[in-house]
């Protein structure tokens, strides 16, 4: 072949791998810095910004009594109100489920507009079935377990979802991507994304994943969740998981608790008191 | 909804757009492994196509990320998964195993076309020529010494991209399914295999059927020995994918945990049509039949490659279903385990079938493009310029090591 050295004047092809080499070595060596930095922003936001609240000296934890739950919903209006949580049935940071255990051991569980006007009528029947003799009743109020493990923080992908000194896990809704990974990792259902057309927003953010928050922005200001507060008869108790003295230890010694989907590891710090075989 | 589910999970999250994800970069796969059947592992048979491989994959790969974009809530913010990954998150490595899927895919097509790229360059006139220079990137030598320079760079680039992008861009999408412990219908280590292997029969099918669809358009002659050597290779790849699959629900019918009830429900009632008619039936267990008489049987070569296309088209209406079964499947099962929710893809909108038709459209556009500039199916003109050039017709025969 004739010709051989006629190489052109740009660049060869060694420079140019090397070239290319060096462009995406750097993003890489940017990427890692820029995520170092993103770790001090959180901290930031996760910690000093209610005054004089130190997170360091909590680890919060909740005590969901079913026994005392009378199925009103008031603890649903009561956070649907405070946190701004869209006015939708699919958009729920808590919401009350209703068991109904049958004499012919089927298990029939509803919570229709997620108990925010509690419960009347028959539990969910495919039409024409007989209605069933029903040996045992009961309501199990669900919000978000704030697990120690918690599966939606370790599959986001940006780091949006993040775990407060003080055990609470949080979104930043100006950070998220609305990818809705965590939705899906969520074994209890405790999350939803805003949508787009949403009548209101918790942060104002919408198409971004929104989830119960223990209401943070309370509870690091010496107040209870809206929840507890609300609750007519007790079945919520809040409380500092440090404080042997605090409501929750109290009821955690007292009697035996029990925590949601325990095979999965996740180590909810939402624990039941009268918690049935089969509540999932 | 039927049953109880959680109130939360109404919202199917994941719709037909995050079907087409899966799917459309897992016909990357197959294109691949073809080159790389050819360029790294020799096999002489399948040389008619190994440049038509390449550019497919890469058409496909460069629009790899955009069903997720649209998918996004924020998708302005997407950039950060680049710029602040989560290093936990097996959706975070996504940007970077991506890019370096794209730029082996994009490297190989150069290093695979540099000679007809530097040919066209020299006879072009015009703007053409311009575009042809820019995309020789400078380098104008084609003597035989430096094309199996490029030869060799392409098999060890073909050798580094299987077991890294490869394995990596195919196996973490089944592995950010598959390592989801609150859905049991997702949750198997067997899901990255899984969605490899789908992956590889769906992307050989499709190679299949452009082929055949683009020699057509060209008026070109089909190589029919080369088609039935990729068919072939199907066949046995159709063969692992379906085996694996089988043993997934094998397992999960033997071992009759608490969550047993629910799956069977799930994929012999909710999904009775597009699980057990389309998947295992029309896309499984029809084309392997095609396939492997295909290869098995001497059939007249006309037959076999209508045999083939045939069995190609199956395996892709297929795939897609399996596609289907696991995104929309894994939501419609209610966590909680007692209850089905449904979900049916609106007709317009950022997520809707028109947005899913376009978004597949897409690859097949830029494959158009590419092989304008560089039709893989064509040879260079020879000029008479100064530079000789040797051109083949397809892919150019260079001393190897033996």
């Amino acid at each position: 072949m004739a010709g051989d050295e006629g190489k052109g004047t740009g660049l060869d092809r060694r420079s140019f791998l090397k070239l290319a080499g060096g462009i995406l070595g750097s993003a890489g060596v940017y990427a890692v810095l820029i995520n170092v930095k993103g770790t001090a922003v959180l901290d930031i936001a996760s910690g000093q910004a209610a005054g004089d609240y130190d997170p360091n000296e909590h680890y919060w934890g909740f005590v969901v009594n079913s026994h005392n739950c009378i199925g009103c919903g008031k603890c649903v209006v009561a956070c649907k109100q405070e946190n701004r949580v869209p006015q939708r049935d699919d958009c729920n940071r808590t919401w009350i489920e209703r068991y109904h255990l049958t004499e012919d051991g089927r298990v029939l569980v509803d919570s229709p507009q997620s108990g925010i006007n509690g419960f009347v009528g028959k539990p969910y029947l495919k039409p024409g079935e007989p209605e069933p003799i029903i040996d045992k009743a009961f309501f199990v109020p669900k919000l978000c377990n704030q697990c120690d493990n918690a599966p939606c923080i370790q599959v986001c992908p940006v780091s949006a979802t993040y775990k407060t000194k003080d055990g609470i896990i949080l979104v930043d809704q100006e950070r998220c991507i609305g990818c809705r990974y965590c939705i899906m990792t969520c074994p209890y259902g405790a999350r939803y994304l805003v949508p787009a057309d949403a009548d209101r927003s918790p942060t104002g953010n919408t198409s971004v994943a929104d989830k119960c928050t223990w209401c943070y922005h309370r509870i690091t200001k010496g107040r209870l969740p809206a929840c507890v507060e609300a609750c007519p008869v007790g079945a919520r108790v809040f409380g500092d998981l440090n404080d042997p003295e605090s409501p929750v230890r109290k009821i955690m010694r007292e009697t035996r608790v029990a925590v949601l989907k325990p095979d999965l590891g996740t180590k909810p710090k939402c624990y039941y008191v009268g918690l049935e075989e089969g509540v999932r | 909804m039927d049953g109880f589910a959680y109130p939360n999970e109404v919202q199917i999250g994941w719709g037909l757009i995050v079907v087409l994800y899966p799917f459309t970069t897992g016909l990357i796969a197959g294109a691949f492994i073809v080159s790389a059947l050819y360029y790294v592992f020799n096999v002489e048979s399948l040389r008619p196509l190994a440049r038509f491989s390449l550019v497919t994959a890469l058409a496909f790969v460069i629009v790899a990320p955009l069903p997720l974009l649209v998918h996004l809530g924020q998708p302005e913010r997407a950039v950060e998964i680049f710029v602040t990954p989560h290093f936990t998150s097996a959706m975070a490595m996504f940007g970077y195993i991506w890019l370096f899927y794209m730029a082996i895919l994009m490297i190989q097509t150069w290093l695979v076309f540099r000679k007809d790229i530097v040919t066209y360059a020299i006879t072009a006139t015009g703007l053409k020529r311009r575009i042809y220079s820019a995309m020789a990137l400078g380098v104008y030598d084609v003597s035989a010494k430096s094309l199996a320079i490029d030869r060799r760079l392409v098999k060890v680039l073909g050798a580094i991209g299987i077991p890294s992008a490869w394995i990596l861009f195919h196996g973490y999408s089944g592995f950010i399914f598959g390592s989801v412990k609150a859905n049991p219908w997702w949750s198997t280590p067997l899901m990255p295999i899984i969605f490899l292997f789908s992956a590889v029969v769906s992307g050989m099918a499709l190679l299949i059927i452009l082929y055949v669809a683009a020699m057509g358009v060209q008026r070109k002659p089909l190589n029919h020995d080369a088609l039935r050597s990729l068919a072939s290779w199907l066949a046995g790849f159709l063969a692992v994918n379906v085996t694996i699959e089988a043993l997934e629900v094998a397992t999960m019918m033997y071992m009759q945990e608490e969550s047993w009830d629910t799956v069977r429900s799930l994929i012999t009632e909710r999904l009775a049509v597009s699980y057990l008619g389309i998947q295992l039936v029309l896309g499984s267990a029809l084309p392997l039949l095609a396939l492997w008489v295909v290869a098995l049987v001497r059939l007249p070569q006309r037959a076999a490659t209508l045999l083939s296309s045939a069995g190609a088209l199956l395996t892709l209406v297929g795939v897609f279903a399996m596609r289907w079964n696991v995104v929309i499947g894994g939501q419609i099962l209610s966590k909680s385990l007692r209850g089905f929710l449904s979900y049916t893809p609106e007709i317009g909108g950022r997520e809707g079938i028109l947005a899913a038709l376009l978004l597949m459209a897409l690859p097949f556009e830029l494959f158009a493009l590419i092989t304008y500039f560089i039709p893989p199916w064509r040879e260079a003109p020879v000029e008479s310029s100064g530079i000789q050039l040797e051109l083949n017709m397809v892919e150019p025969e260079f001393p190897r090591p033996a």
